[in-house]
């Protein structure tokens, strides 16, 4: 039995529409599989030496953060890792063991990629413990410990599969416990290390992680043996719907009526919320350049822009992609380009503006800091608004809005007409600021990067015009392409 | 009102879908295009809408070239697959969504809305529900009352018989013939269904392999002459 489900896996993942079609992409997933598989055998390897070096105890140390180490896995795994569910439906009327079909749909997650490369983590690491005197016999029962924990993350994830309210609390406390241990209010790590530690230092530790992933399992596995049904596991989950007509907008003629779809848009689907989400992460891409001596001064304005156009590059680069589902209805009706595409663009504004007010914590690091950020929203809502819906033209992949497993990277990012959009859209800018601040001073860098955002904005009608042209041209390639669901 | 000259639309692989060569369709006159399966049916609709590019000649509607100008849209709605639904909307939000780009305002809407209530069985409105959720069927009436907004004079709908249950089969028949009997509203349905069509049309073309091969005009011997051609 087990025979042909494989079978059956091997095809679905060959010949599966996204697959099949992009070469480029088969090769890019895995040149980016061996990149992470190679970062991680490279720290696994290195961060033995590294924190000797620093004067830290690497088994310590490690053993310190592993909680949050785990609690990130389930965080990474609970947006992206798929669930084996959908699937089985065709199944299910076939002469087989319900039971079998469930161990397959598990056992089938247990050689996930999100499981195998915490090995390449793992393993090298406790080579490099073996290596420097740890006892082999207890690293051997550290390392299954470790293992046994990876896959109870595994197990929870698929029974905590789109139960946001759990989800998002337990995510809070631990960022919460993070923070208190940041600014040393309440140190977890306190009582969860000698956890850690005593996988290594008892010879009996190392079986509770073992059973608990083994629980994990049986309770996955009745949960969904329990909810093989048409009708409540394998149902595609509906919401209740409430009807909301924002008539506040109104006032704003069509383009208030596409401004209230897309607001509906955002809220009511898994993708383009998760993609919210992740445009609010990156008010926090500051963090990592400003007042940070160790990167060049001009990559400031690179934050800057980063920080306000969060919005404008997750959601504006899939202009108008998240259309796709109804682009045959957009094009049929009574609807002018112009008139869609500036209400995108009023959208990537808009949110562009907030992101910048939300940014002004900013402050705290000196005007200096935050004025990087505005000169980067003058950059962003005059040049990069456009050449954000310039790109959208050429993007030809549908979205499918329901899952959010693809928010993270889609294939369109191998376009090469988009790639070569998307470099004025940080590159300039710093080129601009380089030069100003190289040649002048600083305050003259800002102003060219400013004017060119004005500059930008002055010229907003011709280069609608144009890109509404582009469009035009590109529009039966696009319906054709939306047309192919994967 | 619909002028189709010499059009064609080739695939990559030489396979002609369409290939009519004149025809004509006059204003107020309720058109059914019948064919089997791959006869081009919606290959045609969707070139009348510009969704897909002709490979050679043109569609005027209403004098309007349809590839070239963008002016045919605002008297023409049509409702083909559930493509031209948008799922994360209730019922209710899709049709003032509609109704907005055709300039019409929350009580014509409602208007026209409580003038097809009986059509919707109750299943529809006020169902708390999005219409990705929805039945085929249930997605099929949102998606055929909603290219009635705004008083379209060329309404297309493409198989609108299939997936109804036969009661609502019956209210559409109804609906598509006091379209038909409206001298301004020029209707084109097409469907596999030769009874349903003969009932609602005053014109028959059938399609094979995207040629017209019958173009008849509906009589009592209609049906007899359909089936007749379709017979195996």
């Amino acid at each position: 039995m087990f025979k042909h489900f494989i079978v059956l896996e091997w095809k679905s993942f060959f010949r599966s529409a996204s697959f099949g079609t992009n070469v480029v992409l088969k090769v890019f997933m895995v040149l980016l599989a061996l990149y992470f598989m190679a970062m991680f055998l490279a720290l696994g390897f290195g961060i033995f030496p590294m924190l000797e070096d620093m004067g830290l105890n690497p088994f310590n140390t490690v053993n310190k953060y592993l909680i949050y180490y785990f609690v990130l896995d389930l965080v990474i795994r609970f947006f992206m890792q798929k669930m084996p569910v959908m699937n089985i439906r065709p199944l299910l009327a076939l002469p087989i063991k319900r039971n079998s079909v469930v161990h397959f749909a598990l056992a089938k997650t247990t050689i996930s990629f999100f499981n195998l490369l915490h090995a390449f983590f793992f393993i090298p690491f406790s080579i490099m413990l073996v290596l420097n005197n740890y006892s082999l016999p207890s690293v051997v029962l550290w390392h299954l410990g470790i293992v046994g924990i990876i896959y109870a993350n595994n197990f929870i994830n698929i029974l905590l599969n789109n139960k946001d309210s759990i989800f998002y609390p337990i995510l809070a406390l631990v960022v919460g416990c993070g923070i208190a241990q940041y600014y040393k209010v309440f140190d977890i790590t306190i009582y969860t290390a000698p956890f850690f530690e005593g996988l290594y230092k008892t010879s009996y530790l190392a079986i509770l992680p073992v059973v608990i992933a083994a629980a994990w399992y049986y309770f996955a596995f009745n949960f969904f043996k329990n909810n093989l049904n048409l009708d409540e596991g394998l149902a595609a989950k509906s919401d209740v719907a409430k009807t909301e007509n924002f008539n506040w907008l109104n006032r704003f003629g069509t383009l208030g009526t596409f401004l209230k779809n897309d607001i509906k848009m955002i809220k009511r689907n898994k993708r383009s919320r998760t993609t919210v989400l992740m445009s609010f992460l990156f008010l926090f891409y500051g963090f990592i350049f400003f007042n940070n001596p160790t990167q060049p001064a001009v990559m400031g304005i690179f934050a800057g822009i980063f920080v306000s156009g969060g919005f404008l590059f997750t959601f504006g680069q899939f202009v108008p992609s998240w259309d796709s589902a109804y682009y045959q209805l957009m094009m049929s009706q009574n609807i002018q380009y112009k008139e869609y595409l500036s209400s995108k663009w009023w959208l990537v504004v808009i949110a562009t503006a907030i992101s910048t007010l939300l940014a002004s914590f900013y402050l705290f690091f000196g005007w200096h800091t935050y004025l990087l950020v505005l000169v980067g929203a003058v950059y962003n809502i005059g040049v990069n608004s456009h050449l954000v819906l310039l790109g959208g033209a050429f993007v030809k992949t549908p979205i499918d809005l329901s899952t959010a497993t693809k928010a993270f990277g889609d294939k369109q990012a191998f376009n090469v007409k988009t790639m070569l959009i998307a470099i004025p859209k940080l590159l300039l800018p710093i080129l601009l600021y380089g030069l100003g601040k190289s040649f002048f001073n600083d305050s003259i860098g800002l102003l060219f990067v400013a004017v060119a955002g004005v500059l930008g904005f002055a010229f907003r009608g011709k280069v609608f015009n144009w890109i509404e042209k582009i469009y035009k041209t590109e529009k039966y390639e696009t319906i054709a392409a939306y047309k192919q669901k994967n | 009102m619909i002028q189709v000259n010499n059009l064609t639309k080739t695939y990559n692989n030489g396979v002609k879908v369409v290939n009519i060569s004149n025809l004509e369709i006059p204003k107020g006159q309720s058109f059914g295009l019948v064919g089997n399966n791959g006869a081009g049916k919606t290959t045609f609709f969707s070139l009348l809408l510009d969704l897909i590019q002709p490979s050679s000649g043109f569609i005027k509607n209403n004098d309007i070239q349809v590839n070239t100008s963008e002016d045919w849209k605002p008297f023409t709605s049509a409702f083909i697959d559930e493509s031209f639904l948008i799922g994360y909307l209730t019922a209710e939000e899709y049709f003032y969504f509609i109704g907005d780009l055709r300039n019409q305002n929350k009580a014509d809407v409602d208007a026209l809305l409580n003038k097809h209530k009986e059509f919707f069985n109750d299943e529809i409105l006020n169902s708390k529900k999005y219409l990705r959720d929805l039945s085929k069927g249930n997605m099929k009436k949102v998606g055929i009352i909603a290219a009635l907004i705004g008083n379209p004079e060329v309404i297309i709908l493409d198989e609108p018989f299939a997936n109804l249950d036969p009661t609502t089969v019956n209210r559409l028949k109804k609906i598509i013939k006091e379209l038909g009997e409206n001298p301004d509203v020029t209707v084109l349905v097409s469907s596999h269904d030769l009874v349903h069509t003969v009932e609602v049309c005053e014109r028959i073309v059938a399609l094979n392999k995207g040629e017209v091969v019958k173009d008849i005009v509906t009589s009592e011997e209609t049906l007899k002459e359909l089936e007749a051609f379709f017979a195996v």
